[in-house]
């Protein structure tokens, strides 16, 4: 039996269905906007894949390239018709090795400092300026790179040692970039080993020291290596400071104090001109793209497993 | 004074403890006998773990917390100038509420200990030695290099008995080492706690006035005073059969008989 | 003395060593701490240090003689400084000027502009950082003096409110950001336009209304890697979709704003759809942050008295996440502000003298500062570095603004 309980008298509108469902069309019509908005991201990654992946077939399919000398060839000249990646790539790895022995000991060693020594006082003031240091724009590291870093390192090393544009000018400040980002996840990372361990640890009688780095830090360690994988990807995909900083021209060395062009700087400085569409130039730029695209999501895809890991041992 | 009497281990005298302005403990003097079982016992929030913290200084981990009075060890003030806590707390271990084991292997969980305290002697008879003592070897001792979160709680716990025995204290404190765990695993725990006391003093804090009755020698109650400042102290401190027997507090008597808290 | 057996060996007494390692490593440990922070100062003293400095001007025209009756340059009426330069150039460049905005249009301060810079002509021969004017004023005084006797000496911020209102030029002492910032708000409006709702709906939908299922977790995957992908890959995306595909669009064809021959997708619609694809997925795990904060409790309230689901978010589910929502949402944009690789790529312009619009070539904060730094000539690096302030300010009075909208709105539950 439906019961009316609903009516003029009581000020709702009058309700004949009792409780059955019905249909609420509004509803439905949100839910499918904000679907639509969930699902949005996924177009994103599709674009990228699809228009990189289309335009770099373009680029190997193009007869002057060769897949073979693509990745091991020594030389990047385009208008000569040499299309080796490797000068691309091992500036791009040394520049991002340089930038890691910075970032990795330093960035360490401040997440040590913040989550196990400093009081809360001091660490509600010191993380928030790591924090700032991480959002300022890497245009003005770029500027730091090459209007300070570089005359200083020319000043210590001789102006005819180190070139005005230089992979280790690029590198350190890149590394100084990414310490705040270290520090920040491994700091993350050692808060949440649980309190009862370092309690064990004190009950024993360790110094801080030791609860520090033999218990804390070996417990965090897979936080730790997610933070320095991302900081590695995050080194990959810098691009302003190398622009800036490094140089503009393909160049296989290894000398730290020479000028060469990374990847992400070559992408720079071939769409800066007027790149017209169809030409290699344009084509290679997405090959570059794609290549960059792979590597960067493999080590976040690999630092995402590990927190995930992570986590299941402490929840 | 009796500090010197060597039947005590730590005696407490006007022992206060705050955290920031909140004075938690207050007032609390005792003293607690060589191997024998000292049990804290009292309503939850009355200051039994804070007291119990206190006598390693295991306290000051907490920010803004401190002493006041002496904890005297073996005749020593622990909170004199140049005390070192590390010291301290090698000298007088601790076992915790929930089983906090290392994610290390179980060897490592006791060697660990004993190696920074510069351990020189052959370190698998000590770990092996631990083990015995934490009735443990037998369960573990093919697989002593799995990690010692995969054991379970109860193993888990006595694996934190045996490496708090492992740097060789003369005090163990307990808190509520058996709160988390099923009843047989408490039991073993509670027959561990009767083997242990031939060579460790023992200090346990328990709401389980059932486990004080059955393994302490001694019982102090702790209560919040009643001047309204949420402070606790012990209110009574005797042997066991005398506290749950013949109390001669009021409060005690309707605490062990289930009439409060 | 001890009750307890030591049957198994001696324990070394180590202590005093141990605590000299503990306060060895602490000392380590504060001092890398310390290191991030003293960098983070010598890059802002880097900055401020070029933004401040003696410059060594040549005039082609001295400013002095065009002055009339006694009254200076700076002051002469509108109508004095149109006939200075009808005078000076030639008819055609006179008529172009009148052709771009006509004079009786043009402010005092703009036709003032005009004369400085293409009759006074003031040409940059050297410049001095703060530091240096400051401790070897008395050198560089007498190396102005030897080196460039017609030259005058000046010292000059290179940050002004002139630095703000005027547009570009091609000489550094009257070159300006406006254009630049100009550019910058346009693009930023059109991220926030699309970024915003997007970015919102995406984290309702993910915290309120997806299962646990294969697809939502594959959206949640997708958007934790797309929050990592480089930014210059998103310029890259950018230049394919709406920059090359969407030209029509982009370009403002499609609404007959421009000739489609003309027309091409390098615009300032193009750059803020970019930026909005970049931020989107941060813009959505903040949110999801700040959805996942509200409690349960709230919306057991809401649907214990006969709320829909919509209505429950609607009425109490985003009032109370809105100010993380926002605070969120400001760090993002900022990240966007300051985002130059992928504009670079979607094919920002550099010599732009005009205000833009939605569909015109544009030019932003970032961008103008990356230009001026590659410049070889030591004087457009104090511009940058002028532009680097005015960047750095607007960044951070948007973190503070984030700030105090936490600490402000934050709900304890
Ligand atoms: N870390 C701490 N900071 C501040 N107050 C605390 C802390 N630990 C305990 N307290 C307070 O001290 C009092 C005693 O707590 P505790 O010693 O844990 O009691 P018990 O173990 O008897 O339940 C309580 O009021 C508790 O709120
Ligand atoms: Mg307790």
């Amino acid at each position: 039996m439906t019961k009316k309980y609903n009516g003029e008298a009581s000020g709702y509108p009058l309700r004949e269905e009792g409780l059955r469902k019905r249909p609420r069309a509004g509803e439905i019509l949100i839910q499918s906007i904000l679907f639509f908005a969930g699902f949005f991201s996924i177009f994103t990654t599709l674009g990228i894949v699809y228009e990189l992946g289309k335009e770099a077939l373009l680029f190997f399919r193009t007869p002057e390239v060769k897949l073979w000398d693509f990745l091991t060839g020594t030389a990047w000249q385009p208008h000569i018709n040499q299309f080796g990646i490797l000068p691309l790539v091992t500036s791009t790895f040394i520049t991002s090795a340089i930038a890691m022995t910075i970032a990795i000991p330093l960035g360490l060693a401040a997440a040590v400092y913040l989550s196990e020594y400093a009081t809360e006082k001091v660490r509600k003031t010191l993380k928030p300026i790591l924090e700032i240091l991480a959002g300022i724009p890497t245009i003005v590291y770029g500027y730091f790179a090459l209007m300070f870093v570089t005359p200083l390192l020319r000043s210590i090393f001789g102006r005819d040692v180190v070139e005005i544009y230089n992979m280790a000018s690029g590198g350190l400040v890149m590394g100084i970039l990414i310490l705040p980002l270290v520090a920040s996840m491994s700091e993350d990372a050692l808060n949440a080993v649980p309190l009862a361990l370092r309690e064990a640890a004190y009950g024993l009688g360790a110094t801080k020291l030791e609860v520090a780095l033999k218990v804390v830090f070996p417990a965090a360690l897979s936080g730790i290596a997610a933070a320095i994988i991302v900081g590695v990807s995050r080194a990959i995909g810098e691009t302003m400071i190398v622009a800036v900083a490094v140089g503009a021209g393909p160049n296989f060395t290894f000398n730290p104090f020479r000028g060469a062009e990374t990847m992400t700087g070559h992408i720079v400085r071939m769409s800066g001109g007027d790149l017209s569409y169809d030409s290699i130039d344009y084509n290679s730029i997405f090959a570059i793209g794609l290549m960059l695209f792979f590597i960067t999501l493999t080590l976040n895809i690999i630092s995402q497993r590990i927190v995930q890991r992570f986590r299941e041992v402490y929840e | 004074m009796d500090t010197l009497d060597n039947r005590y281990v730590i005696q407490a005298r006007n022992l206060g403890i705050y955290y920031g302005d909140f004075k938690a403990v207050t007032d609390v003097n005792m003293d607690i006998e060589r191997n024998k079982i000292t049990a804290i016992i009292g309503p939850s929030g009355c200051g039994k773990s804070t007291l119990l913290r206190a006598f390693n200084r295991m306290n000051e981990l907490v920010p803004g917390a401190r002493a006041e009075g002496q904890v005297f060890f073996d005749g020593e003030d622990l909170y004199a100038k140049g005390v070192d806590p590390v010291e301290v707390r090698h000298r007088i271990g601790m076992v915790f509420q929930k089983p906090n084991p290392f994610p290390k292997s179980i060897y490592e969980n006791i060697a660990w200990g004993a190696r920074i305290h510069g351990f020189r002697g052959n370190m698998d008879k000590l770990v092996e030695h631990s083990l015995r003592q934490a009735a443990l070897w037998d369960e573990v001792k093919d697989i002593l290099h799995r990690s010692g979160l995969a054991l379970s709680g109860g193993q888990q716990q006595r694996l934190c008995i045996a490496r708090a025995i492992a740097v060789q204290p003369e005090v163990i404190l307990m808190d509520e080492p058996a709160s988390a765990l099923d009843p047989i695993a408490t039991l073993k725990i509670e027959e561990l706690m009767q083997d242990l006391k031939k060579d460790y003093t023992i200090v346990i804090v328990t709401h389980n006035m059932q486990q004080a009755a059955r393994v302490s020698d001694y019982t102090a109650m702790m209560m919040l005073v009643n001047d309204g400042s949420r402070a606790g102290t012990v209110i009574e401190f005797g042997e066991t059969t005398k506290i749950f027997t013949r109390p001669s507090d009021k409060r005690t008597e309707d605490y062990v008989t289930g009439r409060f808290g | 003395m001890s009750a307890s057996p030591a049957p198994l060996g001696p324990f070394q007494d180590n202590l005093p060593r141990r605590h000299r390692l503990g306060a060895v490593w602490q000392w380590i440990f504060f001092a890398a701490t310390i290191i991030g922070i003293f960098v983070l100062s010598a890059l802002l003293l880097d900055i401020l240090n070029e933004s401040f400095g003696y410059v060594a001007l040549e005039a082609r025209v001295d400013p002095d003689t065009l002055a009339v009756d006694g009254v200076p340059l700076e002051d002469l009426p509108k109508e004095e400084l149109i006939r200075i330069l009808q005078d000076s150039l030639s008819a055609s460049a006179f008529n172009k000027l009148n052709d771009e905005k006509p004079f009786e249009e043009r402010s005092q301060a703009n036709v003032y502009d005009l004369v400085i810079e293409r009759v006074v002509k003031y040409k940059v021969l050297e410049t001095w950082s703060l530091w240096e004017s400051l401790i070897h004023s008395d050198e560089i005084r007498a190396q102005a003096a030897e080196e460039f006797p017609q030259a005058e000496l000046r010292f000059v911020s290179w940050l002004t409110v002139e630095t703000i209102r005027r547009p570009q030029s091609s000489e550094a002492v009257n070159a300006g950001v406006r254009t630049a910032i100009l550019g910058s708000l346009w693009t930023i409006a059109i991220t926030i336009l699309v970024a915003f709702p997007l970015g919102v709906g995406a984290a309702i939908y993910l915290e309120e209304y997806a299962r646990d299922d294969w697809l939502n977790r594959l959206i949640r995957t997708n958007i934790n890697n797309l929050a990592g992908v480089p930014s210059i890959i998103y310029g890259i995306l950018g230049l394919a979709i709406f920059v090359r595909a969407l030209e029509r669009l982009t370009s403002g064809a499609v609404f007959g704003l421009v000739n489609p021959t003309t027309a091409n997708g390098r615009t300032i619609l193009s750059a803020g759809l970019t930026l909005a694809l970049l931020i989107l997925p941060l813009i959505i795990i903040n949110a999801q942050e700040a959805i996942r904060a509200v409690p349960q409790s709230l919306r057991k309230a809401s649907l214990g008295i006969g709320a829909t689901k919509w209505q429950t978010i609607w009425a109490h589910v985003l009032p109370n996440a809105l100010p993380g929502i926002l605070t969120g949402t400001i760090l993002a944009v900022s990240r966007a502000i300051g985002e130059t690789a992928p504009l670079v790529v979607v094919g920002a312009s550099t010599a732009i003298s005009f205000d833009p619009n939605l569909f015109s070539r544009f030019t932003t904060l970032p961008i103008q500062i990356y230009q001026w730094t590659s410049r070889p000539q030591g004087e457009w690096r104090h511009l940058a570095a002028a532009a680097i302030l005015i960047l750095l300010t607007l960044l951070l009075s948007l973190n503070a603004t984030a700030i105090v909208l936490r600490n402000r709105y934050t709900k304890r539950f």
